[in-house]
Formats: C-alpha cells, sequence, structure tokens
C-alpha cells in the first residue's frame, strides 16, 4: 500500500492526525493493533458495555469521524517495523500475513503503557495495573474481582475505585502514595479544567460513600498467595515512598489488585529510527520534538504521550496539529491560523496535565526499597539481587544488564521492567537522565513467524536443474 | 468459549482475557524461567503475560474478542 501519509496509532493522537491530513487531502494510513480506534482512555467498549461518560462519547465521536472519512485503517494490525529509504516504510502483520505500507510522511502516536514499580507479589494472577482496571471497567464490563484494592498513585485511583463501586463491586481500600495535602495542592493547577475537577469530586464522593478506607501515604508492601492473590499487605511510606521504619503493617484480604506508578510513553517506533530523544523529570526518556512536534529527522512528526506525558485531550489536539504539519510539508495549504489556536489550546490543557502527571509519578525511593529476591523482569524472572550483580561486576548501561541477565529479554521486550531497572542502575551511573533507554529493535512487537512468511512457500523456490554428469 | 475443551459461558464481544477472568479462570500460564502463576496483567496488550493458544495461534488473550464457540488453550500443566 502506498499513501501520502502514515500514521502509527489510532488513539486521540493518531486518528486526530489522520483525520487532519486526510481533510487537506492527503491519502492516508493508519494502522493500529486495536479491532477499534480510540486508544485507551476513548477505547471502544465492548457491544454488551453501555456507557454515556465524556471519555465514551468522545471516542464514539471520533471513530464516527474515522467512518466516514478517506482515512485507511488498518485495525487489528501489528507494526513490526519501520525503515527509511527514499520513503517511509513500515511492515504491518494482519490477518495472518505482513504487508508493506509506504509513505511520504510518517506520524508516530505510540502513546504510553503503565509503570508499575516491582513488589514481592506482583506477579500473581490477580494483580494488575490500574489503566487495565478501566479496561476491565469500562470496555468489557468486568470487574477486576469480589474485592478489589486500588493503589498507587494520580487520578486513576480514583477513576477505578469510583467505577468499581458504580459497577456493583467492591473496593477493599485505597492505598495511595500522595497526602491528602499534595491533591490539595495540585487543585489550582486544575482550574482551566473544571470538568476534570467535576469528575474528581464526583470519584471522590462516591468512595466516601461507601465507606472505602482511604490510605494516605502507603503503599503496597506485598502481594500474598500462592496461585492467586489472597491479601495485600500496605505499610506507611515518607514523601519519598520510603517505608516507615516500625510503623504497623495492615493486611487486607483481596482476591484483587489494581496497581499503577504513572504512564511511560511507548518510544520502541522512535528508538528503532534512532531519533533524538530527551530526558524529562516528569516523562522519564521522551521522543524530541520541536513546536510542530515534527521530530529529529525530515517528514516526521511526533504526537501525543511518545513526546511527553500530557493525557488524551493534549493528544488530540497535538494529533491535528502533527496532520496539519503533515499536509503542509507535502505541498497542501493548511491553514496558519489553526495551527496556532491548537498551539494555545495544547499550552492551556497542558498545566492541567503537568499537575496530574507529576502526581502519578514513582516516587524517588521506591525502586531502592524494592526487596532483592522480588522480580523485576516479569518475562525472564529476574530479581532485583541478579540486576545489583550485573551492576556490580560492571554492567553501566541498559543493554549491558539486558545481555547480563536477560532483563528485557522477553516478550514484553522490556516495556514492563525497563523502569526499574533504570532505576536501579541511575545511582551508579549519576542519575536516572544519564541511563539511556534500551536500544531499539525490530519487531517492534513480537509477531508470528507464519505471519511473516504469509503465503511464501519454500516449496515454491525454483530450484535448479543438477549439473548433467 | 471452548476453554481446555471445556464450555465457559462468556460475554460475546469482550475480550477473551476479560471472559476469562469473569468465568474465574485467573491463572493463564506459567512463566517459562520461573514457572510461576500468571495471569491477565496489562490488558492493553504490551506485558504478553495473558498469551495463551486461541484458536490454534499463539495470542494476546486481552486482544481477541470473544465469538461464539472461539477455542482457548491455556498452556501449562492445565493445556490439552
Amino acid at each position: 500500500m502506498k499513501v501520502d501519509l502514515a500514521v502509527l496509532g489510532a488513539g486521540p493522537a493518531g486518528a486526530n492526525a489522520a483525520l487532519a491530513a486526510a481533510g487537506h487531502g492527503l491519502s492516508v494510513a493508519v494502522i493500529d493493533e486495536n479491532a477499534a480506534a480510540g486508544g485507551q482512555v476513548w477505547r471502544a467498549p465492548a457491544p454488551s458495555v453501555t456507557r454515556d461518560d465524556a471519555d465514551a462519547r468522545d471516542g464514539a465521536a471520533l471513530r464516527e469521524k474515522l467512518r466516514i472519512s478517506t482515512v485507511e485503517h488498518l485495525d487489528s494490525a501489528t507494526a513490526w517495523l519501520i525503515a527509511r529509504d527514499d520513503a517511509w516504510r513500515v511492515d504491518v502483520a494482519r490477518h495472518g500475513r505482513s504487508e508493506t505500507v509506504t509513505a511520504d510522511a510518517l506520524v508516530i502516536a505510540t502513546g504510553a503503557h503503565e509503570r508499575v514499580m516491582p513488589f514481592p507479589g506482583w506477579t500473581l494472577p490477580g494483580v494488575i495495573g490500574l489503566a487495565a482496571a478501566t479496561i476491565l471497567l469500562k470496555a468489557n464490563g468486568v470487574l477486576p474481582g469480589q474485592r478489589t484494592v486500588v493503589a498507587g498513585c494520580g487520578p486513576l485511583l480514583s477513576l477505578v475505585a469510583a467505577s468499581i463501586l458504580k459497577a456493583g463491586g467492591t473496593v477493599a481500600a485505597v492505598v495511595d502514595l500522595a497526602s491528602r495535602a499534595e491533591w490539595l495542592g495540585a487543585l489550582p493547577a486544575l482550574a482551566a479544567r473544571p470538568d476534570l475537577l467535576a469528575r474528581g469530586a464526583l470519584w471522590r464522593a462516591r468512595i466516601a460513600a461507601a465507606r472505602v478506607p482511604v490510605f494516605h501515604r502507603h503503599t503496597v508492601i506485598r502481594a500474598e498467595g500462592t496461585e492467586r492473590l489472597g491479601a495485600v499487605r500496605l505499610g506507611r511510606v515518607d514523601a519519598e515512598g520510603r517505608l516507615v521504619p516500625g510503623a504497623p503493617e495492615v493486611a487486607i484480604a483481596a482476591d484483587a489488585l489494581a496497581i499503577g506508578h504513572g504512564l511511560v510513553p511507548d518510544t520502541a517506533a522512535t528508538r528503532l529510527l534512532r531519533l533524538r530523544h530527551r530526558y524529562d523529570a516528569a516523562s522519564g526518556w521522551v521522543a524530541a520534538r520541536d513546536g510542530t512536534l515534527a521530530g529529529s529527522v525530515a517528514r516526521l512528526w511526533l504526537a501525543g504521550e511518545v513526546g511527553g506525558i500530557g493525557g488524551a485531550a493534549v493528544a488530540a489536539l497535538q494529533g491535528r496539529l502533527a496532520g496539519l504539519a503533515a499536509a503542509q510539508a507535502l505541498g497542501r495549504s493548511a491553514a496558519a491560523a489553526e495551527a496556532a489556536q491548537l498551539q494555545a489550546g495544547i499550552a492551556r490543557a497542558g498545566r492541567a496535565a503537568a499537575a496530574m502527571s507529576w502526581m502519578m509519578r514513582p516516587r524517588p525511593a521506591m525502586a531502592g526499597g524494592i526487596t532483592p529476591e522480588t522480580i523485576v523482569c516479569r518475562c525472564e524472572d529476574v530479581p532485583r539481587a541478579a540486576i545489583e550483580a550485573a551492576i556490580a561486576a560492571g554492567a553501566r548501561d541498559l543493554n549491558q544488564v539486558k545481555q547480563w541477565t536477560r532483563c528485557g529479554m522477553g516478550p514484553c521486550q522490556g516495556r514492563m521492567c525497563g523502569e526499574a531497572a533504570a532505576s536501579l542502575l541511575a545511582p551508579h551511573v549519576g542519575g536516572r537522565e544519564n541511563v539511556a533507554p534500551w536500544t531499539g529493535r525490530p519487531p517492534l512487537r513480537p509477531v508470528s513467524a507464519d505471519d511473516l512468511l504469509g503465503d511464501f512457500d519454500y516449496a515454491d523456490i525454483p530450484i535448479p536443474a543438477p549439473a548433467p554428469p | 468459549m471452548r476453554v481446555d475443551g471445556r464450555d465457559v459461558v462468556a460475554t460475546p464481544g469482550i475480550s477473551v482475557a476479560a471472559a476469562l477472568l469473569a468465568a474465574g479462570i485467573v491463572v493463564l500460564r506459567r512463566s517459562p524461567a520461573g514457572d510461576t502463576p500468571r495471569g491477565a496483567f496489562c490488558l492493553m496488550g504490551v506485558c504478553q503475560e495473558c498469551t495463551v493458544l486461541i484458536e490454534g495461534r499463539a495470542e494476546r488473550a486481552c486482544m481477541i474478542a470473544v465469538r461464539d464457540g472461539i477455542a482457548v488453550s491455556l498452556r501449562g500443566p492445565h493445556a490439552e
């Protein structure tokens, strides 16, 4: 397939980039792993789920706009390789075979995934991410468990707890790294987003009405159980996330734990392309982009979380801006006034996003508190002690840690353990900003060899006739 | 769904991972290196923990929608 613009990701950023570019006459293909557009926050609910909240309406409106547009939506598609020759080339595994999309311009809008700092028992079935819980509840209409502990930091805590209660479930406890005072301190930054303030107040009211115990300045010490989660043990922490010595522990019976410590930009594609990246205190390592969202090579734009965590509203505006920039670069007359308007909107929404991103940050002492036997790399079962041994033996970057321990070498490709591994390495190299992410390698996601082969059959290779005797 | 040859009632259109959870099936596989039980974790296709055999292919259960009669095989000691 040959198009003017290829877009990676059909979330708020990618879908809006595709729509804006198509609106200015570009032929556009948007590539996404999911069956429907919307990304995570605007994820399409299953047919059995009825919802009428703001995110559901925004997602439905986006999918309708895509449906009636000229955008070619490659859904259920795994982009596994990106390269650049004269044009951009994206290889996509879809419907059991691999196809190549070539494009003059590329927008990367691969979003973010969840960060969960490791603790003993976090691999037990029943332990899931906070964002994972929102997907279960909002897209599938399924509760995480009979009794759920909701833990971690940031606005997803209240959203998940309130959503469980609304669905008729039981929240055993809310466990928040932040103090009440930290939340009050974040409120002024939300003044520009009264809609978010109102939603937050509603969630909190629902949690209070259900008399759910809320533990501020607490963390999960460990998840307990043999084959599956049975209980969650909590402890008090200080502002840096360090366990307070001697403070009493609390054990809570639960068959589900939803826990998360913020979001990590998915930079697998931008790292594979060897783009310039930068370290940002709130978002970690992100792909570098300028004011027009252009990346560090020509005809490439970066929209949404891949360049810094900003939330769905900011991502949608950035997507439009990136789509307009691509259209202009390919010779279409994009309205400069609209771009200026979008930039102003991004700046306005950015303040609330920065405050929420700050509340979601992992606390600085958390990695140091991981016990030696705790699994850091889930895929390869690599404990902290093995990583520390590699560091003691001289490993000084993440690639070395990976090569020496297999941490990050499994099927998640370091997405689940990368943050923790980098935080463990950081004190040995002068800080987190000195720990560059793993080198990007294809495939971008695990892909089946059958899909890559497609219709190819070794039997079809012509075999030359043997030389005459 | 047919889960390891057993009928499991599921809501069409939700993810296989969500349907398994709703049916009380939370242990989906064992980790290859440490042989520890694992279940769905990120539910958004990133962590690969819910990879099971669906219609004979290794698939992330969170990325595949339930349809009538879909065959799911869990890896490890519970596999067929």
